[in-house]
């Protein structure tokens, strides 16, 4: 087996004309190193992990097994705390509705954020009407929760309080450590969302009294299809099933586990467990350049989110008075999103970035730059240049510019909204 | 979103923008849209004593599809009398341009902004009344 | 380490060539599909392309095609996602069925087919809307179903009608319009695509299936989740693949032409050995080889230590070693169900993989005190 780390990050070479990609929050490209580790298991060794009689069902076992290790390490789990699952919204379902259901009998009531991904607010309304109490904790400017107003939230009745680790468009990053420590003094499980999390920043299960976390495959360089919740055993956290039949991992997910994919996902953990440290500091450089060229060059824009407690490979800044999707399609040499890639196909503005009580107006004008482990700083002069030159290019057709030019402020006008 | 050819065109090479003198007596303006809705759109037209509109001129903050729909109607009311221009429907645009359901909007704005101007400039020159006629 | 003669493609199965490139190639090249931006709308395209793939292997509408993480949750989706409803499924379901809150069981005959007669009095003691779970082929055995005739019943009585065919697709034609099923469960791996894919497919597109995965609005509502966009277009390779293979290809009667000689020269040199379901149409690739009087677990340790990979029972449940419940429910006498063995074929399984089994188990059998005659013949 060769080390974690050894071979080195490679480089990912663009196709001629295709976009600089800047999204890492909405997916990443699955690094070469994974896609090598995880292609033997397609054609040569390709038996069922779960036969328990001859060779290729034992091989197969022994990869899924030494990838779950690989997701424990990088949390500080132990590898039977782990089970794989389709991906980090199953994650967020299974643990969500999983503990609501087994303890609804002595518990019904769940504290969330209001900027949780939409899966698991979809999934508490769900439980909302079957009868559940949710609570939707409001955020600060900056778009962390306030330790208070979760403290007051918690009561008795509280089976598991679920607040993300890192949100997917301000990448602003949770005090985890903090609303452990609240969660396991008041007894309620806590559930974090970290598909946004791991490999980014240092986790612990342990020391941050993490009871169940969600974690995805395709958001840390490791195929889509595949994720992993965390379920601790001691003290022990238990679930109902959404997906029964077979009973692998433990009888709280059935299905054969798909052995290509869960050594993608554990090889992916180790790279990123491996190169941590290095990458943060190196991201940090490139985000700090990128801010710093925009500022330098475009007045009225705006950082959405705490610039401090944020993971290095995210930005999301507002545009004054251009119009995001506009904008988009004006930096079309770049590959970002405006709002959340699953919001976006709708009309309606981030509610991440409302809920931070960005206006709408503002809201509009926002795009979100995800910077990865195949960002180049030649990338981010680009992308400075690109965007530069498609905000003046709008800037001077936009109406709303020219009144700012001419000191009316937009908000004295009466808008006939439609 | 994939967007047609045409709103390309007219987004990377928008027809008629600026500004013309709002004072004017032959220039009506309209602005419509807001902000909080994602699309305002600014667009002004200069008659002829003879009643046809000799120049237009826009300014759009909003999508691809918003920027596309004004340049392409300041480029089809020029040379257009009032009630022709007045005459131009949402859906003629939405189909020269190919917008998607969800652009739609896009083209009911631009629809808006022309009745605008025009009722601004009736309103100036005091052509209302001849209007009702 | 060498490699052992594989036949337990009911387990497992290598992803065809074709189907490696193509997921090697989403896995380096893929974008999120919901993303709006070139390498977004690429990756939506892909799927798109893989959904008509899937689709038309069955003779469905492509909307219909809802992808899944295989077929348990396929299995999982439709009986969750029906509303209230009766839910019955036949006593040799795979337990991704059974044990999927199944109100009513249906009874099999002594060759594992489905009971028509008690299905439809069930039906008719019903006074709500049931859902009526069948599967096409059955894992275990191979036997097929009755599908298009129990399909018939179910909507004469006004049920809803459920079709697993996680094990018989790309084995078999299959069209959802000749079987007239509601549902269709498909799993890519059994038909050489990757793991960890699999679809629903409704014969009515806007079928309102309630969604088990909820956030996101992926899949028309009805599975939320990013797709596993390597997974679905390799599912989709596969099934074009598949498509090509029954429609013409020599594979598959290959395959039954090694499946019916393993079973002839097994007959012939063991005597007490029975084929079970040999009276009924099965897959092709599927043998169930009972030996009274030595239990399947052994045949398969032996057989392995033979370098020759074949199961007991299923998968899933193999690691508990316990009996299997599909042989129960058909009725078979204790010694023959806990004798029985799986043996599962795949495109890749040439004549020499039968004769290596044959002389391995032969052997066996010899070494346990039965006779045997002759060794097997040629291929």
């Amino acid at each position: 087996m060769t080390a974690i780390g050894a071979k080195p990050c490679p480089t990912l070479s663009r196709p001629k004309g295709a976009p600089v990609y800047l999204d890492y929050q909405a997916t990443t490209p699955c690094d070469p190193r994974v896609v090598e580790a995880m292609l033997p298991w397609f054609t040569e060794k390709f038996g069922n992990p779960h036969s328990r009689n001859h060779l290729y069902g034992w091989e197969a076992e022994e990869a899924v097994e030494k990838a779950r290790e690989q997701i424990a390490a990088i949390i500080g789990a132990d590898a039977k705390e782990v089970i794989f699952t389709s991906g980090a919204t199953e994650s967020n379902n299974l643990a969500l509705k999983g503990v609501a259901h087994f303890y609804k009998d002595k518990k019904n009531h769940i504290v969330t954020v209001v900027t949780e991904h939409k899966c698991v607010l979809d999934t508490c309304r769900y439980l909302e009407q079957e009868g559940f109490q949710v609570t939707y904790l409001p955020v600060q400017a900056n778009g962390l929760i306030d330790l208070a107003e979760l403290e007051a939230a918690i009561t008795d009745q509280t089976a598991i309080v679920s607040v993300m680790a890192v949100n997917n468009e301000i990448g602003v990053i949770q005090p985890l450590a903090e609303i452990g420590a609240l969660c396991r003094k008041k007894g309620a499980f806590f559930h974090t969302d970290c598909a946004q999390a791991v490999g980014k920043i240092p986790l612990d299960v342990n020391a941050m009294n993490i009871d169940l976390m969600s974690i995805s495959g395709h958001k840390i360089y490791g195929p889509k299809g595949i994720g992993a919740l965390f379920v601790r055993r001691r003290p022990r956290v238990r679930l109902v099933p959404l997906i029964t039949g077979g009973g692998q991992e433990r009888g709280m997910r059935s299905g054969t586990l798909p052995t290509p994919l869960c050594v993608g996902i554990g090889e992916a953990c180790a790279i990123a467990q491996a190169e941590m440290a290095s990458e943060a500091e190196r991201l940090t450089g490139l985000r700090n350049r990128l801010l710093g060229g925009l500022r330098q060059r475009l007045p009225e824009i705006y950082v959405n989110g705490d610039l401090d407690n944020r993971i290095p490979g995210n930005l999301n800044i507002s545009f004054a008075f251009v119009e995001g999707e506009g904008l988009m399609m004006g930096v079309k040499e770049l590959a970002v999103s405006s709002g959340s890639a699953c919001t976006s196909a709708s009309l309606e503005p981030s509610y991440v970035l409302r809920a931070l009580g960005v206006d709408v107006e503002m809201a509009h004008t926002s795009l979100r730059f995800g910077l990865g482990r195949f960002t180049s700083g030649e990338d981010i002069d680009f992308a400075i240049d690109h965007i530069v030159e498609a905000v003046e290019h709008l800037r001077a057709m936009s109406p709303l510019w020219d009144m700012h030019l001419d000191g009316v402020d937009i908000k004295s006008i009466q808008w006939a909204e439609h | 979103m994939a967007y047609s050819d045409k709103v390309i065109d007219h987004y990377e090479h928008p027809r008629n923008v600026g500004a013309l003198d709002k004072d004017d007596g032959a220039v009506g303006t309209g602005l419509v849209g807001a902000p909080a809705c994602g699309d305002v759109m600014k667009l002004q037209i200069k008659v002829s004593a003879e009643g046809i509109i000799e120049d237009a001129k826009f300014k759009t903050f909003g999508c691809g599809s918003a920027i596309a729909s004004s340049s392409l109607v300041t480029e089809w009311v020029k040379g257009k009398t009032l009630d022709e221009a007045a005459s131009i429907k949402n859906t003629d645009i939405a189909q020269e341009l190919a917008l998607p359901p969800v652009k739609i909007h896009c083209s009911v704005l631009a629809e808006d902004a022309i009745k605008a101007a025009i009722a601004d400039y009736k309103k100036k020159s005091g052509k209302d009344e001849e209007a009702a006629e | 380490m060498s490699r052992a003669v594989y036949l337990d493609h009911n387990a497992g199965a290598p992803a065809r060539p074709e189907v490696a490139a193509a997921v090697a190639e989403a896995l380096l090249h893929g974008g999120n599909p919901s993303s709006i931006h070139a390498s977004g709308r690429a990756a939506r395209q892909r799927i798109e392309q893989a959904r008509a793939q899937v689709a038309a292997l069955v003779e469905a509408d492509p909307a219909g095609v809802i992808f899944t993480s295989g077929g348990t949750e396929a299995n999982a989706l439709v009986l969750a996602g029906c509303g209230r409803i009766i839910r019955m499924a036949s006593a040799v379901e795979h337990p991704s069925v059974l044990d999927a809150g199944i109100d009513r069981i249906i009874p099999v005959d002594g060759n594992g087919i489905v009971d028509l007669a008690a299905l439809d009095a069930m039906l008719a003691a019903e006074s709500g809307l049931a859902l009526v779970s069948l599967m096409l082929a059955n894992n275990e055995t191979g036997i097929i179903q009755p599908v298009a005739e129990a399909a018939a019943l179910c909507h004469a009585r006004g049920a809803l009608f459920h079709c697993d065919a996680a094990q018989a697709v790309g084995r078999m034609k299959l069209s959802i319009r000749y079987f007239n099923a509601d549902f269709l469960t498909l799993s890519a791996h059994k038909m050489g695509g990757p793991s960890g894919v699999g679809a629903v497919v409704m014969a009515d597109p806007e079928f309102r299936m309630a969604p088990i995965l909820l956030g996101g609005g992926q899949e028309r509502r009805r599975r939320a989740g990013t797709e596993n966009l390597s997974g679905i277009v390799g599912f989709g390779t596969a099934a074009a693949l598949a498509g090509d293979d029954l429609s013409g290809g020599d594979t598959i009667s290959e395959i039954c032409g090694l499946r019916d000689r393993l079973e002839r020269e097994a007959a012939r040199m063991v005597p007490e050995a029975r084929v079970i379901g040999q009276a009924v149409a099965r897959l092709p690739n599927t043998t169930c080889l009972a030996l009274p009087g030595l239990a399947g677990q052994t045949q398969v340790m032996a057989l392995d230590l033979a370098g020759v990979a074949v199961s007991a029972g299923a998968a899933c449940s193999s690691g508990k070693v316990t009996e299997s419940r599909v042989l129960a429910a058909m009725g078979l006498e204790p010694e023959i169900r806990g004798s029985a063995i799986r043996i599962s074929m795949g495109r890749d399984t040439r004549s020499e993989d039968v004769d290596c089994f044959l002389a391995a188990w032969a052997e066996l059998a010899r070494r346990k005190g039965y006779t045997v005659n002759g060794a097997a013949a040629a291929a």
